[in-house]
Parts: C-alpha cells; sequence; structure tokens
C-alpha cells in the first residue's frame, strides 16, 4: 500500500511562501491549464472565490465556464460531477462545509464511491470532492467537524488531508490527476483566510513549477525519538508545538503526518513506533469508530507490532457534536497541551 | 407586527454593535464577545412579523440561519436567545447551539444551520398534528437560495401529498451568499414551485408586510382548516452582507444602495401615518422596543459562560451510563446513569 518514493521536489530551493489557499489554487489552475476537461463547481467559487478562498482568482482566468457557481443543490452538483467525471471529464465539486454531506450523500458513497467497483472496473470516477473541515472558532455543530473518519471509513474514495502549503500543492495536482474519487479535506484554519487567521506553520515555501506528492506517503515532520505522534490536518501544528514545549523538558518526538487517510502510510507509522516504542495518535475527529483507533489497530496488527509497543494514548474530539460558546469547544477540541498530557502519560511520567 | 419588526431590527443593530466589539480593527471571526458566525437579517423583518401575526405557540416555526427576526415574531424569549448567542450557560441551548441553532421548545420554534433542512421537519410537525387531530400548523422559513434543494422539494410533495398544515415561507432577498438568483434559478417568481405539486402559491413583491399579514392569513388559515399547505414567496432585501465580515466584493454598489432604500418597516410606518397612527405612538413603540432589546442584552452578558465539562451533558436524553462523563462508549460498572 505505502508508496516509498522519494519526493522529487522536496529538496528543490525556493524563498516563495504561500498561504495553503494559494497553493492549492495554483495547483488547480496549472491543471485547468493543461486539460480543458478540468472544471471547479460549487457554491461561491466564482466570484466570491471560495468562502475560504479555495478558488480565489480562478474567475479572472478562467470564466463562469469553467468555474462554476451552482445552485446549493449537493445531490445534483456532486451527482454531476460523478456523471460529467464518468463521461471523461475531471470535474472537481466543492462541498462547502463537510458538515453539509449529509445533503449529498448518497451522489458521494453510492454513486461516486462505488461506481467503480459496481461496474467491476470498467467505469471510472476521475473527480475531486474538495471540502472545508474543522472547527476551532465557534461555529458550532453544524459547520465545525472534520469527519475524517467517516470519508476515509466507506470504501472507494481517496482520502486527502494536507497541513501545509507544500503539501496542499502537490497533493492537488495528484488528486485532480488521479483516474480515482479523491475526496481533498482542508483545514479552514489552515488556509490563510483574512478573517481566519492561521498558525505560522501552514505558510510554507512552495516551487512554482508542478510536483505531485504520493498517495499513501506519510511525512515526518518532525524527528524524535521518544514518543511518536500521528496526526494529520490542523493537528499536526499543535502536535509540533506540543512537541517544542516537550524538547525543553528533555522528551524527544516524533510527529507523523498522515497527509493522505487513503491510502494509509502504516510503513512509516509502523516504522516510528518500533524506534520510540510509545504511540500517541491525535485526531479532530471523533473518538470512537474513527482515525485514532485505526492507527492503533494497524500498528498493533503488524508483525511485532504488539511487542514494539509500550505504551499507546488517543488524543480526539469526544463523542459529542461540536459545542457553540467558547468554553465548551475548547474543551472538545485536542490542543497543544492536551497533546503534551498524552505524550506524558505515554511516558509514564504521570 | 410594527413592533416585532422595530424589536427585530433595533436587537440586530445591537447584535452588531456587540459582535464587531474585538473583532476589529483585522476582522477575526473567533475573537470578540459574540462567537462563530453571524447573520442578520435587517430588511427580512415583513416575512417574520407578517406571518408570525396568524400564529400561536403550539404552531411550529422552523428557521434557516437567519433566524432573529423570526424569532422575534414568534415570541421566543427575547433574553435567552440572546444569552445562547453570547454563548451563556442560561442561554436557549445552553451555549451548545449559538445563533443559528435556537431551540425554544415553549413556543416550538427551532433553526437549522443547514439550508432547507427545516423543512421536513416543519412537514413532521403538521403531520403530528393531523395525527392528533389539532388545529396547529407549522411554517418552514427558507431563503430563495434554498428552493433548489431536495429537502425543500421533497417536503412540499409530502406535504401535498399528504394534506398536511404546512406553510412554506421563501424569503426571496435575491442573494444566495454571493449567488445572485438569475444565475441558480430559472424561475422567477419562486412560488410558482407549488404548481408542480398542485397547492396554492403566492408571491408578495415590494417588502410589504400589510401584504405579507393578508397573504400569510389565508395560507395559515386554509392550513388550520384542514385543506392542505401553501407556499408564500416574500420579497425582502439583504441590507448587509450575508455573513458579518463578508466584504460583498461580488456585490455591485448599486444592489446595495437599492437594498437599503426598499425598507419594509420605513413602508409600514407610512401605512401606519396614513392611518392616523400619530407620531407619540411611533415612538413609543419604537422606544420599548429599545428598551427590551437592551434589556435582554445587559441580562445576556451578565450571564455566566458554561464549564468547559457541561459540553459533555445532552448528547443523549437518556444517555447510557458512561457517556456523559466523557468516556464515550465505554460502559462503566462504578457509576450509574441518571436513572
Amino acid at each position: 500500500m505505502a508508496q516509498q518514493e522519494k519526493d522529487p521536489a522536496k529538496e528543490r530551493q525556493t524563498d516563495r511562501s504561500l498561504t495553503m489557499s494559494r497553493a492549492m489554487v495554483e495547483a488547480i489552475a496549472h491543471e485547468m491549464r493543461a486539460d480543458d476537461d478540468v472544471f471547479y463547481m460549487g457554491e461561491d467559487v466564482a466570484d466570491y472565490g471560495g468562502i475560504f478562498d479555495s478558488t480565489e482568482g480562478l474567475l479572472e482566468e478562467f470564466g463562469h465556464d469553467r468555474i462554476m457557481d451552482v445552485p446549493i443543490s449537493e445531490t445534483a452538483y456532486i451527482g454531476a460531477a460523478v456523471g460529467a467525471a464518468q463521461a471523461g471529464m475531471r470535474p472537481i465539486a466543492e462541498l462547502m462545509f463537510v458538515d453539509f454531506f449529509g445533503v449529498g450523500m448518497d451522489q458521494i458513497y453510492n454513486q461516486m464511491a462505488k461506481n467503480t467497483y459496481m461496474s467491476g472496473g470498467s467505469v471510472s470516477v476521475p473527480m475531486v470532492l474538495t471540502a472545508a473541515v474543522g472547527g476551532t472558532y465557534n461555529d458550532a455543530a453544524q459547520h465545525s467537524q472534520t469527519l475524517y473518519g467517516t470519508f476515509a471509513h466507506l470504501p472507494g474514495m481517496k482520502v486527502v488531508v494536507p497541513s501545509t502549503a507544500y503539501d496542499a500543492k502537490g497533493l492537488m495536482h495528484n488528486a485532480i490527476r488521479d483516474d480515482d474519487p479523491v475526496v481533498y479535506m482542508f483545514h479552514k484554519r489552515l488556509m490563510g483566510i483574512g478573517w481566519l487567521p492561521a498558525p505560522d506553520g501552514p505558510k510554507t515555501p512552495v516551487p512554482e513549477d508542478e510536483y505531485t506528492i504520493p498517495f499513501g506517503s506519510a511525512d515526518v515532520k518532525r524527528e524524535g525519538s521518544d514518543v511518536t505522534v500521528v496526526t494529520l490536518g490542523l493537528h499536526v501544528h499543535r502536535a509540533l508545538e506540543a512537541a517544542d514545549e516537550l524538547a525543553d523538558d528533555g522528551i524527544d518526538v516524533e510527529v507523523v503526518d498522515l497527509r493522505t487517510l487513503v491510502p494509509l502510510d502504516t510503513d512509516t507509522v509502523r516504522d516510528s513506533v518500533a524506534k520510540t516504542g510509545r504511540l500517541v495518535v491525535v485526531d479532530e475527529d471523533y473518538r470512537s469508530f474513527g482515525v485514532t483507533g485505526e492507527i492503533v489497530a494497524q500498528v498493533a496488527e503488524a508483525e511485532d507490532g504488539l511487542a514494539d509497543l509500550e505504551a499507546v494514548e488517543r488524543v480526539a474530539v469526544p463523542d459529542v457534536p461540536l459545542p457553540y460558546a467558547r468554553p465548551m469547544e475548547n474543551e472538545v477540541v485536542p490542543d497543544a497541551e492536551d497533546i503534551t498530557d498524552a505524550v506524558r502519560a505515554a511516558r509514564g511520567d504521570e | 407586527m410594527y413592533e416585532a419588526m422595530v424589536t427585530a431590527r433595533r436587537y440586530e443593530e445591537r447584535l452588531q454593535e456587540e459582535y464587531l466589539e474585538g473583532k476589529q480593527p483585522a476582522f477575526d471571526i473567533s475573537a470578540g464577545p459574540i462567537p462563530g458566525e453571524l447573520h442578520l437579517a435587517a430588511g427580512h423583518e415583513a416575512s417574520g412579523a407578517g406571518v408570525c401575526q396568524h400564529l400561536r405557540d403550539d404552531d411550529t416555526v422552523t428557521a434557516p440561519h437567519r433566524p432573529h427576526h423570526i424569532a422575534v415574531a414568534k415570541g421566543v424569549d427575547l433574553k435567552r436567545m440572546t444569552a445562547e448567542i453570547f454563548g451563556r450557560e442560561t442561554g436557549l441551548s445552553k451555549g451548545k447551539g449559538g445563533h443559528m441553532h435556537l431551540f425554544d421548545p415553549d413556543v416550538n420554534f427551532a433553526c437549522s444551520g443547514i439550508i432547507a433542512e427545516g423543512c421536513p421537519p416543519a412537514v413532521g410537525a403538521g403531520l403530528a398534528a393531523k395525527k392528533r387531530n389539532t388545529d396547529s400548523v407549522a411554517v418552514a422559513f427558507l431563503g430563495e437560495g434554498a428552493i433548489d434543494q431536495g429537502a425543500f422539494l421533497e417536503s412540499l410533495n409530502l406535504a401535498a401529498v399528504q394534506d398536511l398544515p404546512v406553510v412554506f415561507v421563501v424569503e426571496d432577498n435575491d442573494w444566495a451568499i454571493s449567488m445572485p438568483k438569475d444565475r441558480v434559478t430559472d424561475v422567477e417568481n419562486g412560488a410558482r414551485r407549488a404548481d408542480g405539486f398542485d397547492m396554492p402559491g403566492t408571491r408578495v413583491d415590494a417588502d410589504d408586510a400589510v401584504a405579507v399579514y393578508e397573504a400569510a392569513r389565508e395560507a395559515i388559515g386554509r392550513a388550520r382548516d384542514r385543506n392542505g399547505p401553501s407556499l408564500l414567496e416574500v420579497q425582502v432585501h439583504r441590507r448587509m452582507g450575508h455573513f458579518m465580515g463578508d466584504p460583498q466584493a461580488y456585490r455591485s454598489d448599486e444592489d446595495k444602495a437599492a437594498a437599503q432604500q426598499r425598507d419594509s418597516i420605513d413602508r409600514l410606518e407610512s401605512d401606519l401615518r396614513a392611518h392616523g397612527v400619530d407620531d407619540e405612538t411611533i415612538d413609543e413603540l419604537r422606544s420599548s422596543a429599545k428598551e427590551r432589546v437592551e434589556e435582554a442584552i445587559e441580562w445576556a452578558k451578565e450571564q455566566p459562560e458554561p464549564e468547559p465539562a457541561d459540553a459533555h451533558e445532552d448528547v443523549f436524553t437518556n444517555p447510557p451510563s458512561g457517556v456523559t462523563d466523557g468516556e464515550p462508549n465505554v460502559a462503566k460498572t462504578e457509576t450509574g446513569g441518571d436513572d
């Protein structure tokens, strides 16, 4: 499953830093120039440029025919993307908030995800479904979920979750070129939007040239020898913050950024755990039946996996819908302190 | 009706002031005393007031993500609604729902932050009324941007085929965030959607609260008399951005100015004056509305924030043992549930 190809562009030098949204848009624009079959449709993606800047500036270059504002009708337009993809085009459809998935979910998981299989492989669905995920700005339970686990749980969709501008661009190139449906989940807090300030981490150097990042290649964002923290999206940055703090106490944390959930790079995770012996999985999705449980299971199932594991901790949103008021949202969404505590617990410090 | 409209307008002016505090100069949506998104309804007052005048507490209303004017008109507890918007413990939803998710069972009011998704529950309330043989009715409010959603169209059909006492009220403000109406529908008169379901459809133009009142009287009367559902579309105007912080770069200055000029409150006030209502009465209504709003805001600001641990409560009405203490799906033998 895991592709261990060397990431060819990673070593390239560039002084140019972009926000995550600019990096995503750059990849989309490149693919649209290269292939007339690529088009983008969604709510407020044209004149507005995407509520989360996911299509900012594309209308000016490509016009309303290829950057399409659509009626608020997720079933119709996501299903239309499925149909266009099956007809050989390469649509990108945006689900504004992932929480709205319920409105069009039949087209997502019964059509987009399953048609390749149900057709015995005779039909391809080369589309990208983008969706904004995540809380941390008090928007309550219908606008704040991540739902990584929901999409990764249902077979037939590749699931991408970038945490930096560099990764966002490379993964987007891949997503559009992939012959399968790809769900590309971007965290609002990472995009670099004016009204929703991002932490420092996601804005990174980004080469101007095209480059791809293979799906199924987790990235070790920080090397360490004491504890492995496996995470994704916004929580990569919170884990790095925790790791910096723990380093002051002489605790050396390795941070593994999964980057894609389907395919899942279990080798990188297992190698790291074999090195550190301690696993902390951090997720902004609900705890039960989700990413944290899956990662622990994958490690445990490895040859000698249980022998490698000295300690396991999970940090995730408890199984409650995201509350609105700040004290309660802060309580359920993991922060750096929660991760620090979990790392210490895995070491038996407390 | 005028009182409900000026109360709603004043309420939103004050919410706007409070919301912007701490978010300026560089607008940060997660800063300040009111968290999260805020969608204001200035320019929508005629529909909430004109419709809800005909409703009783036992009638159900479902509102969309722009709910305040409807809530005010339906008689939702203003203090507790405000506390909810400020994210306080004594808010309608104990701080869990926020401004898009207001629930006041005392007057059968509920909201959804996802458009058109209040329609099916309104149909359900109508179904309950029919099964229980009462004369209560249900009203689902939605924006014109929502009338392309399956949930709306399926609800019209189910309400029609079951002859349910439901009125669908479409507030047409010409905009779905940045998408102008003419780019997302070829049907200028949204009330014509009713034709496909063999139910009456009426459109009221020009922000005319009195005309809304008359049209709603007929639709709600028809529902109460068990003559089935209706669709009512009301022309309103969006005087603000879609949400606070929306730069509205997609919208022309002419359109913004036009929305400011056509105001249902001014119009109703002229009508009242033409019918002999004097300045003193109008001033009294306005100042009592202001007072009520100020009282609610001051009260809300004094309320405590919820405890962090409260986040774990209310997932279930009848929680399984162990679920309410933050350790979900782990049955604990040493602690019992509430019962």
